[in-house]
């Protein structure tokens, strides 16, 4: 097309003056040719069965005029036999032309959008207000320790071994001088954590725990991948948090619940 | 004047010196200034070339030779590919649109952009770890999905929850249906122009998530519903703020209504729109709301009820043969038309519907267990596993082996918000299934695609 409009002036051009004879037939038939395409009325669609080369049978069901769906009801008719009118159930025509013309029911919409704009709103300014956030929240691992200061994890790779459902976990361990068991590789790849919450249900001395902290993007991939000093440092901070949560989220709801069924007692 | 002049002199197809000469001026770009070599004029038509974008490599006495004559000309239709990541469409699936004008004559879903291999990670997973895929297999409908794969494990193992484990399901069931389909409503709603009703929506898509939060610490991707029951049971006062909620939300699905269903843009932007006829949603085994909008009397919940949602059916014989009162009383609606509009007026009905069973379920919530108390397939509570050696062992075994599953195979399907939700697990007496095959209710209507969006536009692809 945009090829073609320039074209349209070719008659009248002076340059045709000095085109040489045998080439003003070509350019005659040319600047037809250009004038022609570019209409969309040269369009070949096969339209059903008439054309014989269609395009995999595809074709247009569009029909110009909006297709509409209501067609007059069924005729009624009384005992007698009295044709009804079948629209005497139904809005009068002056009911449908003051909704059609009155925009009525755009206006409704509207006054539940103005009644909505005066009620309080439900925005949070988040980085200065944050929602509630309830103690089961699984967000950031930490590693805690006893109360002494003793890393409570024992590194008995039951999390290596099956759980974090996707193995973002890496443990290494070895025995101490004073026999005790401890880790000397605790890795978590943040990356590939998908945050279900299986470690810590799996750990049988609450050492990584899942925090309430979800705030803890970084700008590089090689800082989400924790090792165990920034574990041990997560959990050294919000150990009272840790601790609380741990307390409200399994051991209240798990022992009310043992004990209504008496199966503790 | 003359300027002009000069340049359509230039922007002829002579091929003289002078005007060669003139034509430097115009582009600068060495494509189109390239000659055309008569071989290529000779073997390449235009319509050879596959889009309009092929064209820009050819110069405009290339495109405009017409060696073959006007009898062959002709326009093709215009494939467009939209997706899979076109900014009007909301997921990632790629369709290529074939296009009269304006009017799609053929649409075709390519699937698989978002392959993720859940089903065959599965088989390398025990059964407890790959609970969690569940969630991420339709990230709006996260408890359904888990349900169904719990019930399959169960119906393997042959187990029954406990009672306040089934009613909670039953209950964040309902919860996920209407988080679901506020969803689906009201971003359809935004597409066609109404934002306002869509973060109506999302408030109380919060305050739901909320909820997932509070009972399993996360707000999408829950790993709530376990083989064997729940996870944790539910904290104190969640049951008193989702009454609050409830009896707030019924005025929110009102004001909803009031915008939108009557609303003249949104009629003429749905009616008639994406018809579906009951046979051909029967013969594309649609499932779910795209059933039921073509006026099928289908789901899951009724006419294979799981969990609370067993209900006596229709016939007075059953009624008179069951021992089990109707648990949970609730309609379906069914639509007429089969177009958006009745499948929409579906959805809104089925989340009072839902609002309805989750009133029945707060004022039914038994006390009790939320597992079933066979240590070797749920963990021990975790105050018991500090004190009971037994119990330690069996947490132990438990998170290192998993358990394993008598050799046999389920179809366990429940119905989801959008459809049949269906896990077909294959055990072969391991701790790790054999085959887990998933069937997704969108899956099924994605091919429909094609005969729903033929004859429309590509501005009502949607839903």
């Amino acid at each position: 097309m945009s090829f073609a409009r320039p074209r349209v002036f070719l008659g009248l051009q002076p340059r045709l003056l000095v085109i040489p004879r045998h080439n003003s037939v070509r350019s005659a038939i040319l600047a037809h040719r250009l004038l022609s395409t570019s209409t969309r009325a040269l369009a070949q669609h096969a339209q059903g069965p008439a054309t014989t080369d269609s395009h995999d049978g595809l074709h247009s069901a569009l029909s110009g005029d909006r297709p509409h769906r209501h067609s007059s009801p069924a005729p009624k008719y009384d005992s007698h036999g009295n044709e009804l009118n079948p629209y005497q159930d139904g809005p009068t025509s002056l009911d449908k032309a003051v909704h059609l013309f009155f925009f009525t029911e755009i206006l409704r919409g509207m006054w539940i959008v103005l009644e909505n704009f005066f009620r309080p709103p439900y925005t949070i300014m988040y980085p200065f207000e944050k929602g509630p956030l309830s103690p089961r929240f699984r967000g950031e691992h930490a590693l805690r320790r006893y109360p002494s200061g003793e890393e409570r994890c024992i590194g008995m790779s039951l999390l290596y071994y099956i759980y974090a459902s996707v193995h973002a976990i890496t443990i290494e361990s070895e025995a101490r001088l004073d026999g005790s068991r401890k880790t000397t590789k605790y890795d978590i790849d943040m990356t590939k954590c998908i945050y279900c919450g299986f470690c810590q249900e799996a750990c049988p001395v609450d050492a990584i725990v899942e925090t309430q902290n979800q705030e803890f993007s970084t700008e590089t991939r090689e800082e989400l991948l924790y090792n165990k000093e920034k574990l041990l440092a997560n959990g050294d901070r919000a150990e009272a948090e840790i601790a609380a949560n741990l307390h409200c989220a399994f051991f209240v709801t798990a022992l009310l619940g043992v004990k209504l069924t008496g199966l503790y007692s | 004047m003359a300027s002009l002049l000069l340049r359509s002199l230039a922007r002829t197809s002579r091929t003289t010196a002078s005007s060669r000469l003139l034509r430097r001026n115009i582009s600068a770009s060495t494509i189109v200034k390239a000659e055309p070599t008569p071989t290529d004029t000779a073997t390449k038509n235009v319509f050879d070339y596959h889009t309009v974008e092929d064209l820009h490599g050819m110069s405009a006495q290339e495109i405009l030779s017409d060696p073959e004559g006007r009898k062959d000309s002709k326009m093709r239709h215009f494939t467009v590919n939209f997706g899979p990541q076109h900014p009007a469409a909301h997921g990632v699936l790629r369709m290529i649109l074939e296009l009269n004008g304006e009017e799609i004559l053929r649409a075709d879903p390519h699937i698989g952009l978002l392959h993720r291999g859940t089903e065959k990670l599965i088989e390398y997973k025990n059964y407890i770890q790959a609970l969690p895929y569940f969630d991420r297999l339709d990230y709006v409908s996260m408890m359904t999905n888990e349900l169904s794969y719990s019930l399959a494990v169960e119906k393997l193992l042959n187990i029954q929850v406990p009672d306040r484990a089934a009613w909670i399901r039953t209950l964040f069931g309902e919860i996920t249906r209407i988080l679901n389909h506020l969803m689906a409503v009201l971003t359809h709603v935004m597409d066609v122009g109404g934002l306002t009703p869509f973060l109506w929506g999302f408030e109380e898509r919060e305050k739901l998530m909320e909820f997932y939060e509070r009972v399993s610490g996360a707000r999408l991707h829950a790993a709530y519903v376990r083989p064997g029951g729940v996870a944790f049971d539910l904290p104190h006062g969640l049951l008193d703020d989702i009454f609050k909620w409830a009896t707030q939300f019924s005025s929110r699905i009102d004001e909803i209504e009031e915008v939108v269903s009557g609303n003249r843009i949104w009629k003429e932007r749905t009616i008639g729109v994406g018809v579906v006829t009951a046979k051909q949603a029967l013969d594309y085994s649609f499932s779910g709301v795209m059933l039921r909008g073509s006026g099928v009397k289908w789901d899951l919940r009724k006419t294979s009820p799981y969990d609370k949602y067993a209900e006596v059916r229709g016939d007075s014989k059953l009624l008179q043969a069951s021992t089990n009162p109707p648990q949970v009383e609730f309609d379906i609606p069914v639509g007429k038309n089969g177009d958006c509009y009745d499948r929409y007026l579906c959805r809104v009905q089925e989340m009072r519907e839902s609002l309805h069973i989750i009133s029945q379920c707060l004022n039914k919530m038994p006390t009790g267990v939320i597992k079933v108390d066979d240590h070797k397939l749920v963990p021990p509570p975790r105050a018991m596993m500090k004190e009971s050696m037994e119990s330690l062992i069996h947490h132990f075994k438990i998170f290192s082996e998993g358990y394993s599953v008598p050799a046999g195979e389920t179809y366990t399907a429940i119905e989801a918000p959008k459809g049949e939700m269906a896990v077909y697990l294959v055990s072969d007496g391991t701790n790790r299934p054999y085959r887990c095959s998933i069937r997704a209710p969108g899956f099924a209507h994605l091919a429909g695609s094609d005969f729903m969006m033929r004859s429309t536009w590509p501005l009502r692809v949607r839903f």
